[in-house]
């Protein structure tokens, strides 16, 4: 019988695409570009937010969006009919996230002249996404009120990962047993410095406020 | 779906061991999965199983799964406690002012050739 040998590797199975990430956001910065990961689970209106706040912020800095998907191309033909900005779908091949590798792979296929904010809208997922660091200067989340105000404790990664939770269809709220008040606290519990903004993507309520945020992490990061 | 996407990771990390050192097949890959690292280690196993024997370097390569205790720690009493058990509350004093001290490790430990 073979002599057995083992080989010790003791390495996180994340490092790689870690650095892969770091590097990414080190490009980025020397471009002059801002790249936001847009997370959410299916459903929870990320089209319908991103339409509105490109349409806010379009005037103002150049804008282009990848939408990652496991297939179809609706998302992009949606953005670009809505708001003419420069888009383009990713397949992510059956995976349930994007890496920095497929993220880097997906900036190759914009035209980045003159785009100051390039948004990724990763795939509708809690899970995975939070793990796999796509290079992304910044990390916002969006959480539906039919999903529930007890999401933050049960996907803590993904609160925890995230800079901004943006709190969509408010229009419901009165439908649907969601405390607005617990959920902040939730999310206070899982990340104390989160942003948190209520909005209304149908109606366009409260969306100001998150494009406004972008807007002032856009010019610090051209800085 | 989430551990096969980790699966790949693994095996992607593995052959560029075993290519760095001359090996020609391993037999067993063994991880440390820490209680709360969010991975569940039976799905992580099937996924395996399926992904490696696609793989000459791998095929019929076992994946031993450890699990390590996620230990959290109280910024409030200075003591450290199980986080599985208690969750974000300190069992001493109550605060909620604590946090995960080690626990969500998702680490190829070594591999067996």
């Amino acid at each position: 019988m073979d002599q057995v040998k083992i080989i010790e590797i003791k390495k996180s199975v994340f490092e790689d695409n870690n650095k892969d990430a770091d590097a990414l956001r080190q490009e980025l910065k020397s471009r002059g570009v801002f790249l936001l990961n847009l997370m959410s689970s299916p459903g929870s209106g990320k089209t319908t937010t991103l339409i509105r706040t490109i349409n806010l912020l379009k005037g103002r800095m150049g804008i282009a969006v990848m939408e990652a998907d496991i297939d179809s191309d609706v998302d992009a033909i949606k953005i670009k009919d809505a708001t003419g900005i420069q888009s383009i779908q990713l397949h992510t091949g059956g995976m349930c996230h994007l890496d920095a590798e497929m993220t880097r792979q997906g900036l190759q296929g914009l035209e980045l002249e003159g785009i100051d904010l390039a948004i990724l809208e990763n795939v509708g997922n809690l899970v995975c996404p939070a793990e796999f660091d796509t290079g992304a200067v910044r990390n916002a989340m969006i959480l539906s009120v039919p999903e529930g105000d007890d999401k933050p404790l049960k996907y803590p990664l993904m609160f925890s990962v995230c800079d901004v939770v943006v709190i969509n269809k408010t229009d419901v709220l009165p439908f649907f047993d969601f405390d607005l008040e617990k959920c902040r606290e939730y999310i206070r519990m899982r990340n104390p410095n989160a942003q948190v903004f209520p909005i209304c993507a149908k109606t366009g309520e409260g969306v100001d406020a998150f494009a406004a945020w972008i807007e002032a992490q856009v010019n610090d990061w051209k800085q | 779906m989430h551990e096969l996407g980790i699966v790949f990771y693994i095996i992607r990390d593995v052959k560029k061991v075993a290519q760095e050192n001359g090996v020609q097949h391993i037999n067993a890959v063994v991880m440390n999965i820490g209680e709360v690292s969010t991975i569940v280690p039976e799905y992580l196993t099937d996924c395996w199983r399926w992904a490696a024997d696609k793989e000459d370097l791998l095929r019929g390569c076992e994946l031993k799964v450890n699990t390590l205790p996620a230990v959290s720690y109280c910024e409030d009493c200075k003591c450290e406690y199980e986080t599985v058990r208690y969750g974000k509350t300190c069992p001493a004093c109550g605060s909620e002012n604590t946090f995960l001290l080690k626990g969500n490790e998702v680490e190829i430990k070594e591999i067996e050739v």
